[in-house]
């Protein structure tokens, strides 16, 4: 199908691109990116055109963590259902954890998952393998299988490795291939706590996760990557202390990187009101001076991602007291959202803050996402034609029933956002229309 | 990035659950004490009934054991007229994978129209009160470690008995803060109420410094925490936290923060001494302490009744 995205203003935050212009899309790929591209005589014959008049045209959203619920953990969400929101939300790559039941270490585990989101022609996965088997933080997985049946990193998910030595053996060996590893950096016994340490927790009676769980296992893993030299990329910061310390370890020439979820770049503790579970998270919600270094720190791109941490739960895990209710919220619909709103509300610009959720992320990914290294995140002349087209104006205010995904809790239910997503391109194909937009002319 | 309203009050600002004595105004509370007082004679009747809750249900939700407080309310819903249902939920439903909520709605079906709830996570009862109808009250008999707002009520009922007054009080709650819903509820209502100085006092394990946040001055050392004092109450120490990481042993405890005769002579000489019960003798106050002069623990919980009477009878009559 050819394609013409015409009179949108293209934004491609690698590239610094800005402009008004027209997008011509054949064979799943960008062929040309300029002015006049629809005009009689340009020599391009679309069969559909999409006028983004009004519009903003980005490359389709790289989001680093997004849980599918598949395999194990239907009830809460499905390949289906989680897809369709991804590019409802204008996402178009998506990194999954490998927490999912049984536990992504067996390339056939990975083949299948692939497989089954392959055939959806929605958005593209890729999973993270278990970095150590069962993710129980005592035997290495086979890492060079999973590569090839297409994991592009290793991780932990939320589960810490206790043991050190096993740690640094994962590093080393992780690293002997140039794979990457992704930590989510919390202490194992510090952060038992359901709720950020502090005279919150402590008034509401909640036992808390103090910011020394965050840079213990930081110092940790700065201390085994400057033996091991390997690459890790870690997950959701919590704390300004742990990103001062990021920014030090970048500083040294480190090989790190890392993201911040939506929910610990907008909310704080005082955010947990009267015991709502909606805002049980992980990491746990800190204090204000908390955001704002994480705010700023996204801003100067100590952060190199805006993650959206999507994880949908479903009702009877929610409908529990605070320390009882399942972790997580639904946001990959409302990430694009929540990125325009940090940057309207801070002042960085919306390029910036596409770049957070585009080629930032996918920087991350790097090398291993092999051919689409060079155009993921990015609108490229012959690159893949990703592509997220949205109304940077419209706002729109979330509820539960109107999201994709099968999870319908989130905190962010019943604010208003700016920027609603109008089609989402995947390799060419439009995997996504909007049939209405709140405000304003449909583009 | 938005507040919903205090769930105790109705838009009217009245009282339609007790859920915790936070965020309520010093009128609610020396309303709910002034009521309790007028009930305290009840018990002195012949007829030890009042009618105020006749033909109404009271069910006691105690998702975790207690006998004490489970009792007082039991005998306050009777004095009111109430009847009376008791549900040993740690050993039916919740032990037959009934969830929480589930419970509520068949409770609710069976006419209820207050719920007494023990839960062991602090906020349960917060989740039950969003989930009742209109014109069903929840009072919380102790969440977690979040809130335990009849007793801070009835200790501040205590409080005023034997002091007249809160003004120029210094109030010092010793021992295992950390995990009291007791001590929570004692700084919140005693704050507002105006109590000059409210200290908690123990080691660092068991009182965190950021409970300065509350209004409470942090003192790691009894002598400072109770010296001056008008009323010292400590608080039960748990038998699960005697040895571990948090007390190395329950005599060590004792030995730097357990109340003796002699050093309860730190405090003013007429100090009153108060203990939520059940008492550990010896470790966190000395027998000769709490069968002294100047203990009132006894006192306490007779007016617990009445504060509890309080209560039920002024939250029944609101509605949401």
């Amino acid at each position: 199908m050819k394609l013409l995205i015409q009179g949108g203003r293209v934004i491609d935050p690698a590239s610094g691109r800005d402009e008004v212009c027209d997008v011509a899309v054949a064979a799943g790929r960008i062929i040309a990116i300029k002015p006049g591209l629809g005009q009689p005589g340009s020599g391009f014959e679309p069969s559909r055109t999409i006028d983004a008049t009004g519009c903003v045209v980005a490359p389709g959203l790289v989001d680093l963590a997004v849980r599918l619920r598949e395999p194990g953990q239907e009830h809460a969400g499905m390949l289906e259902s989680e897809m369709a929101a991804a590019v409802a939300g204008g996402v178009t790559s998506l990194v999954c954890p490998p927490d999912t039941d049984p536990v992504l270490d067996e390339p056939g585990l990975v083949d299948m998952l692939k497989y089954r989101a392959e055939k959806l022609h929605q958005g593209r996965v890729f999973p993270l393998g278990a970095l150590t088997r069962g993710l129980q933080g005592e035997v290495l997985t086979e890492m060079v299988e999973l590569t090839e049946a297409g994991c592009i990193g290793f991780g932990q998910a939320e589960v810490p490795i206790v043991n050190t030595q096993v740690l640094q053996r994962a590093l080393q060996y992780a690293g002997t291939f140039g794979y990457t590893v992704w930590l989510r950096p919390q202490d194992a016994w510090l952060g038992k706590g359901v709720a950020a340490s502090g005279p919150l927790a402590t008034r509401m009676g909640l036992s808390g996760i103090p910011v020394a769980a965050e840079l213990i296992a930081l110092h940790t893993i700065f201390e085994l990557v400057r033996s091991t030299r390997a690459r890790v990329h870690l997950c959701r910061l919590s704390s300004a202390a742990g990103i001062e310390l990021v920014r030090q370890a970048k500083a040294e020439g480190l090989p790190v990187t890392c993201d911040v979820s939506v929910h610990n770049l907008h909310l704080i503790d005082v955010d947990l009101g009267y015991f709502d579970s909606r805002t049980r998270l992980s990491p746990p919600l800190r204090q204000q001076r908390d955001r704002e270094a994480l705010r700023a720190a996204l801003a100067d791109g100590t952060i190199d991602a805006l993650v959206s941490d999507h994880t949908p739960v479903d009702d009877d895990a929610k409908a529990l007291p605070f320390a009882e209710a399942e972790v997580g919220a639904t946001a990959v619909e409302l990430l694009l959202s929540l990125g325009a709103h940090w940057a309207q509300a801070d002042g960085v610009g919306l390029s910036r803050a596409l770049a957070t959720l585009t080629c930032g992320p996918a920087g991350v990914l790097g090398s291993s996402l092999g051919t689409l290294s060079a155009s993921a995140g990015r609108l490229v002349e012959g690159g893949a034609a990703d592509v997220c087209i949205f109304k940077a104006d419209a706002w729109w205010t979330p509820r539960g029933e109107q999201l994709s995904s099968q999870g319908k809790h989130s905190p962010f239910l019943g604010h208003e956002l700016p920027a609603t997503v109008t089609h989402t391109l995947v390799g060419g194909q439009l995997v996504f229309e909007r049939a209405a937009v709140p405000t304003g002319a449909v583009c | 990035m938005k507040l919903n309203r205090n769930p105790q009050l109705n838009k009217n600002g009245e009282l339609i659950h007790l859920l915790s004595t936070e965020g309520l105004s010093k009128d609610i509370l020396t309303h709910i004490l002034d009521t309790a007082a007028n009930f305290v004679s009840v018990s002195d009747r012949e007829v030890k009934k009042v009618p105020l809750l006749r033909g109404k249900s009271v069910f006691n939700l105690f998702f975790e054991n207690s006998t004490r407080t489970r009792t007082t309310f039991e005998i306050a819903a009777t004095r009111l007229s109430a009847d009376v249902i008791n549900l040993d939920i740690a050993r039916s439903s919740a032990s037959k994978g009934e969830s929480l909520l589930d419970t509520i709605a068949n409770l609710s079906a069976m006419a209820a129209d207050i719920f007494v709830v023990r839960h062991s996570e602090s906020g349960a009862p917060y989740l039950i009160a969003q989930h009742v109808a209109p014109h069903v009250h929840v009072v919380n008999a102790g969440d977690g470690r979040h809130a335990h707002p009849t007793q801070g009520l009835l200790d501040a009922y205590t409080i005023r008995h034997f002091k007249g007054n809160f003004a120029n009080l210094t109030v010092a709650i010793v021992g295992d803060v950390l995990h009291s819903r007791v001590a929570r509820s004692n700084i919140h209502a005693l704050t507002t109420l105006g109590c000059a100085e409210v200290r908690v006092v123990g080691p660092r394990t068991l009182v965190p410094s950021d409970m300065a946040a509350m209004g409470v001055r942090v003192c790691h050392d009894l002598k400072e925490g109770i010296s001056g004092a008008d009323v010292v109450m400590t608080l039960r120490l748990q038998n699960e936290r005697m040895s571990g990481a948090l007390l190395p042993s329950s005599q060590e405890f004792a030995k730097s923060f357990g109340l003796t005769r002699e050093r309860l002579q730190w405090a003013k000489p007429d100090a009153i001494v108060m203990h939520p019960g059940p008492v550990n003798r010896g470790v966190e106050i000395d027998s000769s302490v709490v069968d002294g002069p100047q203990s009132v623990v006894l006192n306490q919980v007779t007016f617990g009744i009445a504060v509890r009477m309080a209560v039920m009878s002024i939250v029944a009559g609101h509605s949401a």
